[in-house]
């Protein structure tokens, strides 16, 4: 029942919020402000569930922490089940946490039709959280079309200048790409039917279906490309800087902090669960998309003049990253990617707030423009240090953590993309410091009148190195979560390794 | 006739009735809030019939028409698309001037052709059926008279529907020389019993296709569709939009499964061809359009493309899926499009049709409500989860599997791709800052009969979308 909640908590909330408006124009964040916390708060309902002890039994499905099945299509087999495990609960933690930040991030940003941003804004989040803890096939796709449609309302009303264009760019790559997923999943089914005679939509009834290789096959790449677009990784990764450049600050933090993790989340959950032969014989060329995904994006990275472009091509670099964990297929590569989701999802918001502060105060995102910042907003200044090193990957914070355990984890599948993929410790730094140069040192450009960061912006970059300098120091509490899971999905597949 | 048989023709006659009860009311007194309310209680009347006899044995009343639960199920779906359309009409018309009386006749005489249709299973009841509406229909279209895009269109309905009509009756004469018999089952004995193709049959199949593929508009016969999408009044193009196409698509659907024609691979081999160009076409065509109403005509044609790709799975998969998807899709594409042409009709002033994407600009802002109506209604036509089109087109898709057609499933996905940018372009338009200097003036005009009907629509929209399961059911029992 708690897991219904966690969905009807953020959707209800958000008709709530859209309301409010009418009573007063400032109701709307308020509200929000207020459901996000009746959800975290059920979330850490959730942590004090978690008994360790059960996972050492491992083998069956002890790793599920909750559970909830309603019967919805019988006619097809589909119920509303909902599961939770520790993968889930981790990147429902960031979803929620992200949430907040990007509430604070709309604060004052956002200025006509509040109501109905803050609206789009939970309606999101009520999609993610679904996407996370849907355990039936038809029901997660349901979530992951219904994600679909706030953001690109987000985009589309409240983004910049070429928003429109940005909006339906994202909104066709993500729905075709789903369609071709949904085009697997029906197959899939009607594949199950064939062996059982009964529909089933349910991700523990299709794990069991025998499949003839090469349909196999063609079925993982449904899978693969819907997942791949939303990582994005490259050559689908078109659609991600134009959508996180034109989008408004607080889209953007939902973007790359929460729904790229989406695709990385169904790579983990489905794709290789369900076609592990299929998955195995294709990771070579998973794992080279990865490899030129992080290189590729980095080199772009550093040609961008465009703050968010930057940083938005880094995210893909990341993402790169995580692919290439995920199909290296041990625990460590696949640990290696959980930390990387969750530190990623956290610097690259954290980035993407300090640009949209950046342009409330500038009204530009070219760092041309910029140019000796630091003499006057010393505070923001710093925190872009803080996270542009974040994201390069410092010992001691968690981006750190997740690219060496995915590399440690990739070294011993292939070791020449891993090699390859290392080159990317050089590229990094030079992007990540191109961005203070360029806009924060060197003499001013222009005598602005500039006011450094409020309490309230204050307060969230705080939170935000908190939590990084957590996961880079102490990430075993983070690994101890998602442990269960992982071991598990990697059981599934355990004929495979050998 | 016995009784039984009487009962079960009882939702035709009652409609015959209702026709000729109007006729008499403006004959004596024209007033049109009065001759609206007689039609809508005739209707009423009509589906109150229907759910009398609903799962009553199969009755053959006469040769020509059969009625069962199939035949019922969508007589009630064309009457109910009736009510709403008048609904509709009732409002664009009320303030107009001219003798607006007759419309409301003419919209029950292509209900009485409808549901004569939907229920026939002899070539004579399909003849009759479908002439009593195309001949209701061209009147309709030309109803606006004063406008010359209206009168335009529908002497092209006329010349291309007669055009269809005459392939329509080839088709028939050359089956009816081979088989000697005019009644779909007795056709089918005789195509089951045929050891090889009998080429007669074939020819008289394929033009019997190329008639009805007319009045589907699909491509390359659909050339007629935009025009009389964007000429026509708005609720009457709702009225050809789904009232026509339906009852003709669920005609060739119990033609093809009574008549056999579906044992003939050649016409299954012809059928994808035509959907694979009519998903592309019409999806390329609509991308170029300005106009909301030829959008929405082009849209529609896409859409009878991937009800085909459902309707050709029958060569391979059991009849059962493939009568179960076509109709939910064809409920879910009905709610869809009444809703769609409502939002339109509702915009329309006296003066100009809201064709133009202008009359959509900021409506967010200006009109919430109608504004969320109409994007529910697009991302219906999309096929996103929480309305009925995803459940639609989940069916579409189930069925297309089930028959692997791959093929036909990669150009629908294609289609839906392209379809994307058109319908989502009109939600940016009304998702803009609304133009004040123009439409400050301009009160909307008092519609609540309108509005009333769009918020059923959308309301059951949402819910098939969410919960479809009742409605399986009982498409399951037909």
């Amino acid at each position: 029942m708690i897991l219904f909640a966690l969905i009807a908590v953020l959707f209800f909330g958000g008709i709530a919020a859209w309301f409010s408006e009418r009573w007063s124009p400032d109701a709307p964040r308020w509200i929000s402000l207020l459901i996000l916390a009746v959800e975290a708060l059920l979330v850490f309902l959730q942590y004090s569930i978690i008994d360790p002890v059960d996972y050492m039994t491992a083998g069956g499905f002890t790793a599920w922490i909750a559970d909830l099945k309603w019967l919805w299509i019988p006619r097809f087999g589909i119920s509303f089940h909902l599961a939770m495990d520790g993968l889930s609960l981790l990147l429902i933690t960031l979803t929620v946490f992200l949430g907040f930040m990007a509430v604070s991030s709309s604060w004052s940003e956002i200025r006509n039709r509040q109501g109905f941003f803050f609206f789009n804004l939970l309606f999101c989040l009520a999609g993610t959280v679904g996407v996370f803890l849907a355990v039936d096939l038809f029901l997660f796709f349901f979530f992951w079309e219904v994600m679909i449609i706030p953001m690109y309302f987000l985009i589309s009303i409240w983004g910049h200048e070429k928003r429109t264009a940005a909006a339906i760019k994202f909104f066709i790559f993500t729905q075709v790409s789903g369609l071709l997923m949904l085009l697997a999943i029906v197959t899939l089914a009607l594949i199950y039917r064939g062996n059982t005679g009964i529909y089933s939509f349910d991700y523990f009834d299709l794990l069991e279906t025998t499949l003839a290789p090469d349909i196999a096959y063609w079925l993982m790449l449904g899978f693969f490309i819907a997942f791949t677009v939303k990582l994005p990784s490259v050559p689908f990764h078109t659609w991600l800087p134009d959508a996180h450049t034109q989008a408004p600050t607080g889209g953007s933090v939902i973007l790359a902090g929460v729904m790229l993790k989406t695709g990385a989340y169904g790579l983990l959950r489905f794709v290789i669960p369900l076609f592990p032969e299929a998955a195995h014989q294709f990771a070579p060329v998973a794992m080279t998309l990865g490899a030129v995904s992080v290189l590729y994006a980095a080199v772009m990275a550093f040609a961008q003049s465009d703050l968010k472009r930057l940083i938005a091509y880094t995210s893909v670099s990341h993402m790169g990253f995580i692919l290439l964990g995920i199909f290296s297929w041990n625990l460590l590569a696949l640990q290696g990617s959980v930390v990387t989701m969750l530190a990623h999802g956290i610097s690259a918001s954290a980035l993407f707030m300090i640009a949209g502060a950046l342009q409330q105060r500038l009204h530009t995102r070219e760092m041309g423009n910029m140019g000796g910042l630091w003499a006057k907003i010393p505070q923001l200044s710093a925190m872009t240090l803080f996270f542009a090193i974040a994201s390069l990957g410092l010992p001691g914070l968690g981006n750190f953590i997740g690219e060496f355990l995915v590399l440690l984890g990739a070294f011993k599948v292939n070791v020449v993309l891993t090699v390859l993929s290392a080159l990317v410790l050089i590229l990094a730094p030079v992007y990540a410091l191109i961005v203070l140069q360029k806009a924060f040192y060197g003499p001013l450009q222009q005598s602005y009148q500039l006011s450094d960061f409020g309490r309230r912006e204050r307060l969230s970059m705080m939170l935000l190195v908190l939590s990084t300098i957590w996961l880079g120091l102490h990430p075993q509490t983070v690994l101890n979560v998602a442990e269960p899971s992982l071991q598990q999905a990697m059981n599934c597949c355990q004929g495979i390794e050998q | 006739m016995n009784l039984a048989q009487l009962a079960a023709f009882s939702p035709v006659i009652s409609i015959s009735g209702a026709v000729l009860l109007v006729m008499l009311t403006i004959a004596v007194r024209r007033n049109f809030a009065l001759v609206s309310f007689i039609a809508g209680i005739g209707i009423l009347a009509s589906l109150s019939a229907v759910s009398v006899i609903w799962n009553h044995s199969p009755v053959q009343v006469t040769p020509l028409i059969r009625v069962d639960n199939y035949g019922l199920f969508y007589t009630a779906l064309v009457f109910i698309a009736g009510l709403a359309v008048m609904a509709f009409c009732y409002d664009y018309f009320k303030d107009r001037e001219g003798e607006n009386e007759e419309l409301l006749l003419l919209i029950l005489t292509a209900l009485l052709g409808a549901s004569v249709l939907v229920n026939s299973s002899h070539f004579a009841a399909f003849f009759i059926g479908l002439e009593t509406l195309s001949v209701s229909l061209f009147v309709l279209i030309g109803y606006s008279f004063e406008r010359p895009k209206s009168l335009e269109a529908a002497v092209k309905y006329l010349v291309l529907s007669g055009v269809s009509s005459a392939f329509l009756l080839m088709g028939m004469a050359l089956i009816y020389a081979q088989s000697g018999t005019l009644e779909f089952s007795g056709i089918g004995d005789y195509v089951a019993n045929q050891q090889a193709i009998d080429a007669m049959v074939l020819t008289g199949i394929i033009l019997i296709v190329a008639g009805l593929a007319f009045k589907l508009s699909l491509v390359p016969f659909h050339l007629w569709t935009p025009d009389v999408y964007e000429g026509a009044p708005a609720p009457v193009t709702a009225l050809v939009a789904t009232v026509s196409k339906g009852a003709v698509f669920v005609l060739l659907l119990r033609y093809f499964l009574t008549g056999g024609g579906y044992l003939y691979s050649s016409i299954l081999t012809v059928f994808s061809i035509i959907a694979g160009v009519t998903i592309l076409g019409g999806n390329l065509l609509a991308l170029l359009q300005t106009n909301v109403k030829r959008m929405l005509a082009y849209s529609s044609i896409a859409h009878m493309g991937y009800l085909l790709v459902a309707f050709i799975a029958l060569g391979s998969i059991a009849p059962k899926l493939v009568v179960e998807s076509v109709t939910f899709y064809l409920v879910a594409y009905l709610i869809t499009t009444l809703g769609a042409f409502g939002v339109v009709s509702i915009l329309s002033t006296i003066t100009t049709e809201a064709a133009e994407q202008s009359f959509y600009q900021g409506l967010f802002w200006r009109r919430p409500w109608l504004a969320a109506a109409f994007t529910l209604m697009l991302l219906s036509l999309v096929g996103i989860p929480l309305t009925a089109g995803f459940i639609g087109k989940f069916y579409i898709f189930a069925a297309g599997v089930d028959g692997r057609l791959w093929g036909l499933l990669l150009t629908l996905i294609i289609g839906s791709g392209l379809g994307l940018y058109y319908y989502l372009r009109i939600i940016v338009v009304m998702s803009m800052s609304p133009d004040l200097d123009t439409y400050e003036e301009d009160v909307p005009a008092r519609t609540w009969v309108s509005s009333a009907t769009l918020t059923v629509l959308t309301i059951l929209l949402v819910w098939l979308g969410i919960f479809p399961e009742r409605l399986i059911t009982l498409i399951q029992s037909l």
